[in-house]
């Protein structure tokens, strides 16, 4: 059975006394164990995509369904969304001043735990376990008893996402353009941490720009979103076409625009 | 946004937790005020001429004013002739020998606000004087306290066996003729605590005195007054819950503080009147008078508050920092929700050389509240070198509430540095989410958030406080923001 599977799903968003339609129509199928990258230009609505399947509520969703594990992602609210494994590493991670980086973990980590009817960590349990996660990532302990991302460099930011993923284990990951404004150490970095997470059971979704990290993260399937809508699906290779070409290739290819406008 | 605001809605109308009406006898004094009055509350608390005579000075100067009317809060006129001025539970003429003697009522009062007093007094190693009503029910560990040269007893207790004392400080930092209020507590004040420590003296354990307004209609006027002799430190809590109630109370306490050369004092509050419905029908009016006077040279007055509760919170708790080298700190959190209100801060005056205080004020609204603070910092000709820094965050949850900010400087000496910094933040839409999306629920998310505000000002506070307060902030708040 698909972990994620989304048809036809029809976004809009209330801005200025206006609705504008975003996502027109998404259809994705995604299978525990695989990798999808979905490619696009700004504005195409990637981030829309990934902040609705978190369950941000800024967004109207006018038509679709999307099925988590067979079940109706849509009806269940951001948290219980995190506590049944999907897990969105953000863009733009939010400060919380005040608030112990590592407490802001070890609080997620309990509630996703008491959610499965599993006993709650203690410090020492939780301590061992995210100190190992650290070293993997190259991350500086002193992050750990700073403020939640105040104050973080946006290298800093990221990896500190990915660390909160990887020791949340989550079945589904939504990585949405966690390459950008990353220098390439801290891409291999974050790609390292990404790839530690591969497994049978898991699946990842990358959310991205670039096919500069899909050089460290090898995606199953690539996926073109265009003016909200998947206009393009492939494999490996289609991102490095992609690449090459730009997403003019793709808008000519689909007679969008002529030939010598693309070049 | 408008989940958001409906998830704040549903939070912020939370019932108060601690409303109940323990069935305890009072016995009262016939309602309203005149000099009769007054001569009958201090008959009944058998004091000495010159009590009296102040009392009654008090009365003839609040005579001649008027209540003030610049502060940013509203209220219907408080009638003063409607207020019972003295009310004592009837069980108090024969004064507990100890614990086991308090009534059975009293002592549930307390077990419901979860102070078992016999578990504090073991567990804790806390000293409580607890005040149901005017007078003080329960005296503990005053013989440890004793055999140091400590005194830690009810304002009454202390005329009766200290009146030396008292008539040497009472008055010395808010004189009776200060302001409205404060006139008016002088004149009727029925009881309070009062703490002297003598010379060296370290105060082993933290004194904490648990106040509760019980009878209805009657005006509670406290009236507290510590002494840190010279080289001495001590840390006092106070705490406040009270129960339910449809008429406002006014609560006109009055604390006054004197710490002596290289003395300190570190006075913590966590405040929860009842703030009324939530529509903003009854609750306390909270109209406090606190001042401290660094008397010494060397000596440090620190106050933190915690206020979450009463219909209107109106309090300045000041430093006076006349001995060089003195420090004055101000840390305060205050919540206003449904239609609460709050003009509160504090005043640093710098008199001696080489003064400092600091200021951090967290101001948090939600629903319909207002929030202001309102500080003054002023510094004295004299005050060479003085230094202040104050610092002022106001978190809005919610497009109804409102935060105001008035700092007011005074600066008369060119050498001095006084720095001030503002701020105001609504909570976050997007930090919710994240907190959200990590698996935590809208209603955590808040209090992480909000806590993580006030940590500044929580870490300020004895341990086992900051827990509380802690607990009662997520009370006020609870669903501020979904």
């Amino acid at each position: 059975m698909a972990l994620l599977e989304i048809k036809d799903l029809r976004v809009k968003v209330h801005d200025k006394d206006r609705d504008k339609e975003i996502l027109k129509g998404v259809s994705l199928i995604v299978h525990p164990g695989e990798i999808h990258a979905i490619m696009g230009p700004n504005g195409s609505g990637k981030s829309t995509l990934s902040q609705v399947l978190a369950g941000r509520e800024t967004f109207d969703v006018t038509r679709g369904q999307v099925l988590y594990d067979g079940k109706d992602l849509l009806a269940m609210s951001p948290e219980e969304r995190a506590c049944n494994g999907v897990f969105l590493a953000f863009q733009y991670p939010a400060e919380i001043p005040g608030v112990n980086n590592t407490y802001f973990l070890k609080a997620a980590v309990n509630a996703v735990r008491k959610h499965r009817g599993e006993p709650e960590l203690d410090a020492m349990d939780f301590l061992k376990l995210f100190k190992g996660k650290m070293k993997a990532l190259q991350m500086h302990e002193s992050l750990m008893s700073r403020p939640v991302n105040e104050g973080f460099s946006g290298g800093e930011k990221k990896r500190n996402e990915i660390l909160q993923m990887a020791v949340l284990e989550p079945r589904l990951a939504i990585l949405d353009e966690t390459d950008s404004g990353l220098d390439i150490d801290a891409l291999r970095v974050v790609a390292e941490g990404v790839n530690a997470l591969r497994s049978p059971e898991r699946a990842i979704v990358l959310v991205t720009h670039y096919q500069r990290l899909l050089d460290y993260i090898v995606p199953d399937h690539v996926h073109v979103l265009l003016e909200g809508r998947i206009v393009k699906s492939g494999g490996k290779e289609l991102a490095l076409e992609l690449e090459k070409k730009g997403y003019a290739w793709i808008e000519q290819d689909l007679g969008r625009i002529p030939a010598e406008a693309a070049r | 946004m408008a989940e958001t605001n409906a998830g704040i809605r549903r939070i912020t109308e939370q019932e108060y937790k601690y409303g109940f009406v323990s069935a305890i006898e009072t016995d009262t004094i016939p309602r309203g005020l005149s000099e009769e009055v007054i001569r009958l509350i201090s008959a009944k608390k058998k004091e000495p001429p010159f009590m009296l005579e102040w009392r009654l000075k008090a009365y003839r100067h609040w005579l001649t004013m008027k209540e003030p009317a610049w502060q940013n809060i509203h209220y219907a006129p408080i009638d003063y002739q409607e207020m019972i001025y003295y009310a004592a539970p009837k069980s108090q003429k024969d004064r507990p020998k100890s614990l086991d003697e308090i009534d059975p009522e009293v002592r549930k009062t307390f077990d419901k606000l979860g102070i078992p007093l016999k578990e504090q007094e073991v567990l804790a190693g806390v000293a409580v004087d607890a005040v149901i009503d005017s007078v003080s029910v329960a005296t503990t560990f005053k013989e440890n306290l004793g055999k140091l040269g400590v005194i830690f007893c009810s304002f009454s207790e202390a005329v009766e066996n200290h009146p030396d004392l008292v008539k040497k400080y009472l008055g010395s930092v808010v004189p009776y003729t200060d302001n409205f209020f404060a006139t008016l507590n002088s004149a009727v004040f029925s009881d309070g605590s009062f703490a002297y420590i003598p010379k060296g003296v370290r105060c082993p354990m933290e004194l904490s005195t648990y106040f509760r307004i019980n009878a209805a209609d009657t005006g509670q006027f406290e009236r507290t007054l510590i002494v840190a002799d010279e080289g001495s430190t001590v840390s006092y809590l106070e705490g406040c819950t009270a129960p339910k109630r449809d008429t406002n109370q006014l609560h006109a306490a009055v604390v006054e503080l004197v710490a002596l050369d290289n003395a300190t004092i570190k006075y913590s509050t966590v405040q929860n009147w009842y703030p009324g419905d939530k529509d903003g029908k009854g609750g306390i009016y909270n109209f406090v008078t606190k001042r401290g006077k660094c008397a010494g040279r060397n000596s440090k007055i620190s106050w933190t508050q915690v206020e979450t509760g009463s219909a209107i919170t109106w309090k300045y708790p000041s430093c006076i920092l006349q001995g060089d080298d003195s420090t004055g700190e101000f840390y305060s959190v205050a919540v206003t929700n449904n239609r609460q209100q709050a003009d509160t801060g504090t005043k640093m005056i710098h008199i001696g050389k080489n003064t400092k205080s600091t200021i951090i004020s967290k101001g948090i609204s939600a629903g319909h509240g207002q929030n202001t603070y309102r500080g003054l910092v002023k510094i004295l000709k004299g005050a060479t070198r003085a230094r202040n820094y104050s610092q002022c965050d106001s978190l809005l949850m919610g497009d109804t509430c409102g935060a105001h900010t008035f700092p007011y400087m005074e600066v008369k000496n060119a050498t001095a540095q006084v720095e001030h910094e503002a701020t105001t933040a609504k909570i976050g839409e997007d930090q919710i989410f994240y907190c959200r999306q990590r698996g935590l629920s809208a209603e955590d998310a808040v209090n992480m958030i909000v806590n993580g505000f006030c940590k500044e000002v929580f870490r300020e506070l004895p341990m086992e406080f900051a827990v509380e307060a802690q607990k009662l902030l997520s009370v006020s708040l609870e669903g501020s923001v979904g």
